[in-house]
C-alpha cells in the first residue's frame, strides 16, 4: 500500500513539474468560463444565461478533451520508461506489477482530478460571484460535472495504460493513442447512428440504448445530462430516452471502464519480459 | 542461514531465433565474488535478468536467496537485491538526489542513507543538479550508489567500472570487498578488465550462451596451463640460454629479443618459474628480472579459442 503511494507521489509531482497540471486547469478554466459567457451568444446575449446549456456545451466540448488530454497525460507512462531503461530498474526493486501500475494511475488520476477541481471549480465560483444566479444548484451541478469529468479521465488513462503496456515504441503508443480516441470520440457515434438507420428500426429497442455503454464518452454524457436534468438530448444520445439511463447504473459502468482497463493492463505487464 | 545465493539448476532460455542460454548449472555462495566473462551476446545479461526474475527460464529452476524470482511474492524478497543494468539511465529531469531519494523510498530505507551513498560515490558536489546533465561516469556512481541501497545479500553488476575513473574504481572495488565481507554474493559481469581479478573468487567464462569454464583463478590457470613471460634485464640472450639449458627453446623467445641485447624476453612453462629464478639470479650482472602470469585476458582468449577449435 505505502509503494503504491510512493509511486504515486513520484508521478503527481512529475505532473507539477512538467507543467501538465497547470496546462490542463488552464484549458479547463478558460474553456468553462468561455462558454458560460459566450454560450448564448448565438441567442444574442452574452454573460451567463442558463446553468443548463453551459453544462451542455461543456460536455460537448470536455468529451472530446478529457479524452485526448487523459491519454496524452499516460500513453508514455509505461513504454517512456521502457525506452528510458528505468522500468528494467524498477522491476528489481521490491514493488510489485501491481503495486506500479495502480501507483502510476494513482498519480496521474490525482492531476487529472485535480485540475477538473480547480478548473471547473474556480469558474463556477467567478459564475457565482458575478451573475445573479442560484448559487447552491450551480455549486452542486458543478461539483458533480467535476466527478465525472474526472471520471472519464480515469477511463482514458486507464486505457492509455493497455496502449503504453502493448508496444516497444514511444511513438507507436502515441500514434495507438490517437487511433482510440478517434475511435471513442469520433467514429463509434456515427457508426451507432449508422446502424441504427441501416436497420430501419429492427433493433430491438431495449437493447439499443445499452449499445452506448459500449462507449465510456456517450456514459459521460449521458450522466450530465441526467444530473442537469436535460430536457432535450441531442444527436446519438437520443436513443437514450428510451431507457437505460439510470445514473446509478450508468456510474457503475464508468467505474468498470476504469477497472476493467486497468485489469487488462495488468494482465499484460505480468505476461510482458522486458528482455532489452 | 542458507550458504547458497543463488542456484541454477539445468537453466535454459530460448527466444524463437537464438538460444540465449544453453542449460546451465551453477550456483554463488554467500559472501562469493563471481566474475561473469564474455563478449557481446554471450549470454551475460540474459543469465543476470533470469536470476534477478525479469526474465523467465524457458526450463530449469533459479533460486535467488531461496526463493523463486518469478514467485508472486519474489518481490518482496528483492529488498535484498542490488541490481546495476548495462548502460543505467535514470529520470533525466530529477536530480541526482531526487532519483536515489525515490528509490531508497521504493527500497524502504531513509534519506539519511541515500544521502551518505551520494557521499559514498563522490556525487555529493553534483546531486542537486538533473541527472541530464551527468556525464557517463556520474551516471554510473548513482547507479552504483542505488545497487548499494540497504547493504544487498545478493549484487549483480552488469559492467560496473565503465566510464568510471581510476580513484572511482577502486572506490568501487573496496566496496564490494566490504559487501563481501558482511556476506554479499556478487556477480561481476564484465568485459575483460584489468584489476578485476584481485577480487573475484571464482570466474566464469561465457560464450553463445554456453560456459566455457567456472572455477576459482587459480584452477583455471592451471588448467589452461599458458606460459608465463619472463623479462630479463642485463643478461645476453646466449648467456640465459647456457643457463637454462634444457628449459628454453628457440622458439620460446619473443620478437624483441636478438642476440646481443641485454633486454630479453622469454615464454617458458609455469613449472619452470622456479627453476628459472633459481638459475638467473645466481648471475652476477642481472638488473631485473620480471616473471608474468598468464593474465585474465589471456585465460579467457585461451578458453575461448579452445572452444572455437572444438566446435568446428
Amino acid at each position: 500500500m505505502n509503494k503504491i503511494l510512493i509511486v504515486a507521489q513520484k508521478e503527481f509531482r512529475d505532473g507539477l513539474r512538467n507543467r501538465w497540471t497547470s496546462a490542463i486547469t488552464v484549458i479547463f478554466i478558460l474553456i468553462s468560463l468561455g462558454l458560460a459567457y459566450f454560450g448564448s451568444a448565438t441567442a444574442g446575449v452574452l454573460g451567463f444565461s442558463s446553468l443548463e446549456s453551459t453544462l451542455v456545451s461543456l460536455a460537448s466540448l470536455c468529451v472530446m478533451l478529457i479524452p485526448l488530454i487523459a491519454l496524452m497525460l499516460a500513453y508514455n507512462c509505461f513504454v517512456g520508461e521502457l525506452e528510458q531503461g528505468t522500468l528494467l530498474l524498477l522491476m528489481t526493486y521490491p514493488l510489485s506489477n501491481a503495486q506500479l501500475l495502480l501507483g502510476k494511475f494513482t498519480g496521474q488520476a490525482a492531476i487529472i482530478t485535480l485540475a477538473s477541481v480547480l478548473g471547473f471549480g474556480l469558474p463556477a465560483i467567478i459564475i457565482c460571484l458575478v451573475s445573479d444566479v442560484d448559487v447552491a444548484s450551480v455549486l452542486t451541478a458543478f461539483s458533480q460535472f467535476i466527478v465525472l469529468a474526472s471520471l472519464l479521465g480515469w477511463v482514458f488513462i486507464a486505457l492509455a495504460y493497455i496502449i503504453s503496456l502493448s508496444v516497444t515504441e514511444k511513438s507507436k503508443a502515441a500514434g495507438l493513442a490517437l487511433i482510440v480516441w478517434f475511435l471513442f470520440v469520433l467514429v463509434f457515434d456515427l457508426v451507432l447512428m449508422a446502424i441504427l438507420v441501416a436497420s430501419e428500426g429492427n433493433i430491438s429497442e431495449t437493447i439499443v440504448p445499452f449499445l452506448l455503454w459500449v462507449n465510456p464518452a456517450d456514459v459521460f454524457r449521458i450522466l450530465v445530462y441526467t444530473i442537469i436534468g436535460a430536457e432535450s438530448y441531442s444527436g446519438v444520445l437520443q436513443i437514450a430516452e428510451h431507457g437505460a439511463d439510470g445514473t446509478v447504473y450508468l456510474f457503475l459502468v464508468m467505474m468498470l471502464w476504469v477497472v476493467l482497463p486497468l485489469l487488462c493492463s495488468w494482465w499484460i505487464f505480468n505476461k510482458k519480459e522486458l528482455s532489452e | 542461514m542458507n550458504d547458497i545465493a543463488v542456484d541454477l539448476n539445468q537453466v535454459c532460455k530460448y527466444y524463437p531465433n537464438v538460444n540465449a542460454l544453453h542449460p546451465l548449472t551453477m550456483s554463488v555462495k554467500s559472501g562469493e565474488v563471481l566474475g561473469l566473462f564474455g563478449h557481446n551476446g554471450a549470454g551475460k545479461s540474459t543469465l543476470m535478468k533470469l536470476i534477478l526474475g525479469i526474465l523467465k527460464p524457458s526450463t530449469g529452476s533459479v533460486s535467488a536467496l531461496g526463493h523463486c524470482p518469478r514467485s508472486n511474492q519474489a518481490h518482496n524478497y528483492r529488498t535484498q537485491f542490488g541490481y546495476l543494468p548495462e548502460n543505467v539511465s535514470f529520470y533525466e529531469h530529477l536530480s541526482g538526489r531526487e532519483v536515489l531519494y525515490y528509490l531508497a523510498k521504493l527500497k524502504g530505507h531513509n534519506k539519511t542513507q541515500a544521502d551518505r551513498l551520494l557521499e559514498e560515490v563522490n556525487l555529493a558536489p553534483a546531486a542537486d543538479r538533473a541527472v541530464k546533465t551527468y556525464s557517463k561516469g556520474m551516471r554510473q556512481r548513482l547507479g552504483l550508489a542505488q545497487a548499494f541501497l540497504g547493504s544487498p545479500k545478493l549484487l549483480i553488476l552488469d559492467e560496473p567500472t565503465v566510464g568510471l575513473d581510476p580513484v572511482a574504481t577502486q572506490d568501487f572495488y573496496l566496496t564490494v570487498d566490504r559487501l563481501k565481507s558482511g556476506g554479499c554474493a556478487v556477480i561481476l559481469c564484465s568485459h575483460v578488465l584489468p584489476g578485476v581479478e584481485h577480487h573475484i573468487d571464482r570466474a566464469m567464462i561465457l560464450s553463445k550462451g554456453r560456459k566455457l569454464a567456472l572455477g576459482p583463478l587459480a584452477e583455471l590457470r592451471e588448467a589452461a596451463n599458458l606460459p608465463i613471460e619472463v623479462s630479463v634485464s642485463g643478461l645476453t640472450r646466449s648467456v640465459i640460454e647456457t643457463k637454462m639449458k634444457g628449459i628454453i627453446t628457440e622458439s620460446d623467445w619473443l620478437q624483441s629479443s636478438s642476440q646481443g641485447a641485454l633486454h630479453n624476453r622469454f615464454n617458458s612453462a609455469a613449472e619452470n618459474k622456479l627453476n628459472i629464478l633459481r638459475n638467473l639470479s645466481s648471475e652476477e650482472n642481472l638488473q631485473d628480472l620480471h616473471i608474468k602470469l598468464p593474465s585474465l585476458e589471456d585465460l579467457y582468449r585461451y578458453y575461448l579459442s579452445d572452444f572455437n577449435n572444438t566446435a568446428i
